[in-house]
């Protein structure tokens, strides 16, 4: 059944006491230089040091300060969220560190050592050379970068957080801390306080991106926190397609990521946000993400949470234009010690604007998923529509789920519906496919990934094949 | 920095005094109800009002909660109105001021409808069993506690082994007088495949401030069928709370009707507990709100053991400037397999500054189980309304049929007519002006 434990694995093991599930994949770690280290804790000279590394202009610096003030002051949300978040020792966190590389150019110039760990991941050759437009961050700062060229002869700007805040303050200062403000929450001041890499994103009037523009996040030293911040602002009638996938090596204590990622979508134009999670199961994900859409905008959210711990995240978008439109599409998966609570927000701030919300997770063992949602539509506006749907489904019989939406409604010239649903896989699909020669482990895999096949679509080809893959790995010995 | 401050008790009007004044008048009351009475009032006094980031205030106002200016005991004016028939207990200011004997057929037979003063002498066992003897968990410790501590007299109302009451049992509870605080209490013990309805009918004497902080305790034995319909009109001023508590045992089934027009702020808590397989709760609301009432309804719906069934539709009619908020959960415990549990709130906006919160939960932890909710808020279909407008039917008169038209799914549930009818008298009441 279970297999010896591998050195390092242990306090994992028996943080999962399930037997028949793989404790150990995904777990890999590399050693690596890093040549700045702003050590454990966080203190005014913590925030200090990462500014001077960066050589800030001293507005950052001052942000950065004062958003250190507001996260000391700001309780923990236990008051609402799990208990769990009072496990995370901020003493204990190392909250800079940077390779010291310069981001590269093609892929020959990455270190092995990084593409030893894309090959762990399984990402086939072919994909690669397609990923080759990835802007990999390798913990703190970006470490591979070539898309960038290419966008540049349409004019669009590709930058990592203090390239971008450095070079072309005049365009991303105006919208910096703006969509989502220091003080919107704990987590949202923390990582203003001590952000580093992430994607700051520029796309011209009119300018359609042609192809995703992505970046893969890692972490990859014990007790690393991981604090990006992306920022992206599409111009009037511009098209923009970002995607970030995550995957971590495991550590034996925990880790924190909080990221803060703000998209403003200006007079008609559109965002599609992607995101697969996959960070290890001891990783507390604390996300915040937001997004403005203006007159005749769109912003997409498509959000896959599977690894980590403990994640909380409800990307939301504010319809502020008339005709706005917001959409989530959110998928997650909680095996064994894992607390997926997630959703969305919609603020409705304009006539006519329209937001869906649908939401599809999937309870593994001992796992918990938790829809949060809310959805607000203010007085004085007229033709506001939003339509929710959440459905949950439930593996094992010790599985659990929460569902815990908010809707107001004022006014009488709105509209909205809510619908959710609880539901266990059909035993009689799980014996037919028996019945044909599937293992009750495929079986039950290939139903699950039918549950979520519809949102699944909506991902690009190779995220859709990670996810799957990713699915297929999560429900081995999930069963029996 | 220090932000230590000393445990603040805030009592307002429900002051030591007023509570030893009130336990003086119940003499004849046995020590334990007396003692039940006294724990409560220390726990009423060590709890703190609800704060704003109280989950489970999530929505309400704050603000407007207070225990001053009122007045326990006032001399009892009594109301007249009688919707649902000759009351068989009829209690104004706390006190009962009138009865109308049960038929002497179901006397014989061992059903009992008495006072709580009554019942804590002569049943005394039934009473400890039941009287508040649920957890109280949606928010309202403190008022809970507050009615404990306060109650005076109420309902209680035995159906024995296998009796089928017949005609609704009805208790009126009247408030008079301004500053009048009420308690009322009515607990119903539906034993083993007896049949029982049951009407509660809160409503003021005058139009003045009251504050009335009433509790109805349920109790469906194994294959009893209880209806509970309670209909709350207390005046536009008043402060009101209302805790129910559902238990259901082993292929019982309880339906229960809230049907809300008065106050100025109603709080409204309900609990119903699948306890036993088989076990069917049908939990149904009503509202219709004027000028700037807010009705805060929070349910929630537990269940416990396996093949047990919920069934909870919420609807409200939002007018003028008011608010509700429907809060509702559905907890699967992790043995209760094959749970079939359904929620769902629906608002009807007839105005365009009223507000509609809605929280539908649920928390499952058992896999093999069909659980779903809704939430709709929305004006109605704008080719009824074309409809109605184009055969000149003023607004007052559309709101009023489109309310009804909305409340018929909920008031069809209802089996018995007469009931049905009553309630549908009421509710036009609110429509007049």
């Amino acid at each position: 059944m279970s297999q010896p434990p591998e050195s390092g694995t242990l306090e994992t093991t028996t943080e999962n006491p399930v037997v028949g599930i793989d404790q150990t994949k995904g777990d890999f770690q590399y050693k690596m230089d890093y040549e700045f280290d702003a050590g454990t804790g966080l203190n005014e000279n913590t925030v200090r040091y990462i500014s001077s590394v960066k050589k800030e202009a001293p507005w950052i610096l001052d942000f950065r300060l004062k958003a250190l003030k507001t996260f000391l002051e700001k309780p923990m949300p236990t008051h609402w969220a799990t208990k769990d978040l009072e496990n995370i020792n901020f003493d204990k966190i190392r909250y800079y560190l940077a390779s010291g590389q310069k981001p590269k150019r093609t892929w020959d110039e990455v270190p092995d050592d990084i593409k030893k760990t894309f090959e762990r991941l399984g990402i086939p050759e072919q994909e690669r050379k397609f990923l080759a437009g990835v802007e990999a961050q390798f913990d703190s700062e970006a470490a591979y970068s070539n898309i960038k060229d290419l966008v540049a002869k349409q004019g669009v700007i590709f930058a990592n957080s203090t390239e971008a805040l450095r070079e072309h303050p005049e365009i991303f200062r105006k919208f910096f801390g703006k969509v989502i403000p220091t003080g919107d929450n704990k987590f949202s001041a923390l990582n203003s306080a001590v952000f580093s890499g992430g994607s700051f994103i520029y796309v011209p009037p009119g300018v359609k991106v042609a192809q995703p523009l992505q970046a893969y996040f890692r972490i990859n030293a014990e007790n690393f926190g991981q604090f990006e911040r992306t920022l992206i602002i599409a111009d009037e009638g511009s098209e923009v397609v970002y995607m970030e996938g995550c995957t971590a090596p495991k550590f034996s204590t925990s880790t924190l990521h909080s990221a803060v990622v703000e998209l403003v979508a200006l007079k008609g134009a559109k965002i599609q946000y992607i995101t697969v999670q996959n960070w290890a199961n001891n990783v507390f994900n604390l996300v915040t993400k937001r997004g403005v859409a203006h007159e005749e905008a769109e912003i997409k959210w498509i959000d896959c949470n599977i690894g980590s711990r403990l994640t909380m995240k409800y990307p939301g978008v504010v319809l502020k234009g008339r005709k706005a439109r917001g959409e989530v599409i959110s998928i997650a998966l909680a095996n064994d010690g894992q607390h997926q609570d997630t959703g969305a927000k919609m603020i409705h701030a304009a006539d006519e604007t329209t937001s869906n919300i649908v939401a599809k997770s999937i309870s593994v063992g001992q796992g918990r998923s938790t829809y949060r949602g809310l959805v607000h539509i203010p007085k004085n506006l007229k033709g506001c529509k939003n339509n929710t749907e959440c459905d949950a489904l439930l593996i094992n019989t010790n599985s659990r789920t929460d569902t815990y939406p908010a809707i107001t409604v004022r006014g009488d010239r709105n509209a909205t519906q809510h619908e959710a649903s609880v539901s266990k896989v059909n035993e009689e699909m799980i014996f037919y496919m028996q019945q044909r020669g599937l293992t009750e482990g495929q079986a039950m895999s290939l139903a699950v990934n039918g549950f979520i096949n519809d949102l699944a679509r909506q991902f690009p080809m190779e995220y859709s094949v990670e996810l799957k893959r990713l699915i297929d790995l999560e429900m081995e010995g999930s069963v029996g | 920095m220090s932000t230590l401050t000393a445990p603040q008790t805030i009592v307002g009007s429900f002051t030591a005094e007023a509570f030893a004044a009130q336990l003086a008048k119940q003499k004849s009351a046995p020590a334990w109800w007396l003692d039940r009475k006294r724990a409560a009032y220390e726990k009423f006094v060590s709890l703190p009002l609800p704060k704003r980031t109280d989950e489970s205030w999530r929505f309400s106002n704050i603000t407007t909660l207070t225990l001053d200016g009122f007045n326990v005991g006032g001399r009892a004016g009594i109301s007249t109105e009688a919707p649902f028939g000759p009351a068989h207990l009829a209690f104004a200011n706390n006190t009962l001021t009138s009865r109308t004997p049960l038929v002497a057929d179901l006397v014989g037979r061992g059903v009992i409808v008495t006072t709580l003063a009554e019942a804590a002498e002569k049943h005394t066992e039934l009473l400890k069993a039941h009287f508040m003897a649920q957890p109280q968990k949606q928010g309202s410790e403190k008022f809970a506690a507050l009615h404990t501590a306060f109650v005076a007299d109420g309902a209680f109302v035995y159906v024995p082994r296998g009796v089928e009451a017949g005609a609704p049992i009805v208790i009126t509870h009247s408030a008079a007088g301004a500053g009048a605080a009420v308690f009322p209490h009515t607990l119903v013990v539906a034993e083993e495949n007896s049949k029982v309805t049951v009407v509660d009918y809160f409503v003021s004497a005058d139009s003045a401030a009251h504050f009335a902080c009433g509790a109805n305790d349920l109790y469906a034995g194994h294959g009893a069928q209880l209806t509970y319909v309670a209909a709350q009109n207390w005046s536009r001023e008043t402060l009101s709370f209302q805790f129910n508590s559902t238990v259901v045992r082993r292929d019982a089934r309880v339906q229960s009707l809230n049907l809300h027009l008065g106050s100025r702020q109603a709080r409204h808590e309900s609990l119903s507990q699948l306890a036993a397989p088989g076990a069917f709760s049908e939990m149904l609301a009503l509202t219709v709100t004027e000028g700037a009432q807010e009705f805060d309804q929070r349910t929630l719906q537990i269940h416990q053991a396996p093949n047990t069934k919920s069934d909870l539709l919420y609807k409200n009619a939002l007018r003028d400037t008011a608010k509700t908020i429907f809060s509702g959960l559905i907890v699967v415990d992790p043995d209760a397999q094959k749970t079939d549990a359904y929620q769902s709130n629906r608002n009807l906006m007839l105005s365009d500054a009223a507000e509609a919160q809605s929280l539908p939960g649920l928390e499952i932890q058992a896999n093999d189980v069909r659980c779903t909710h809704g939430a709709t808020s929305s004006r109605i279909d704008p080719e009824q309304e074309f409809y109605l407008q184009s055969r000149g039917i003023r607004q007052a008169m559309a709101d009023e049929l489109l309310t009804f038209g909305f409340f018929e799914e909920v008031l069809n549930r209802l089996a018995s007519e007469p009931l049905h009818d009553a309630l549908r008298e009421l509710i036009k009441t609110k429509f007049k002006k």
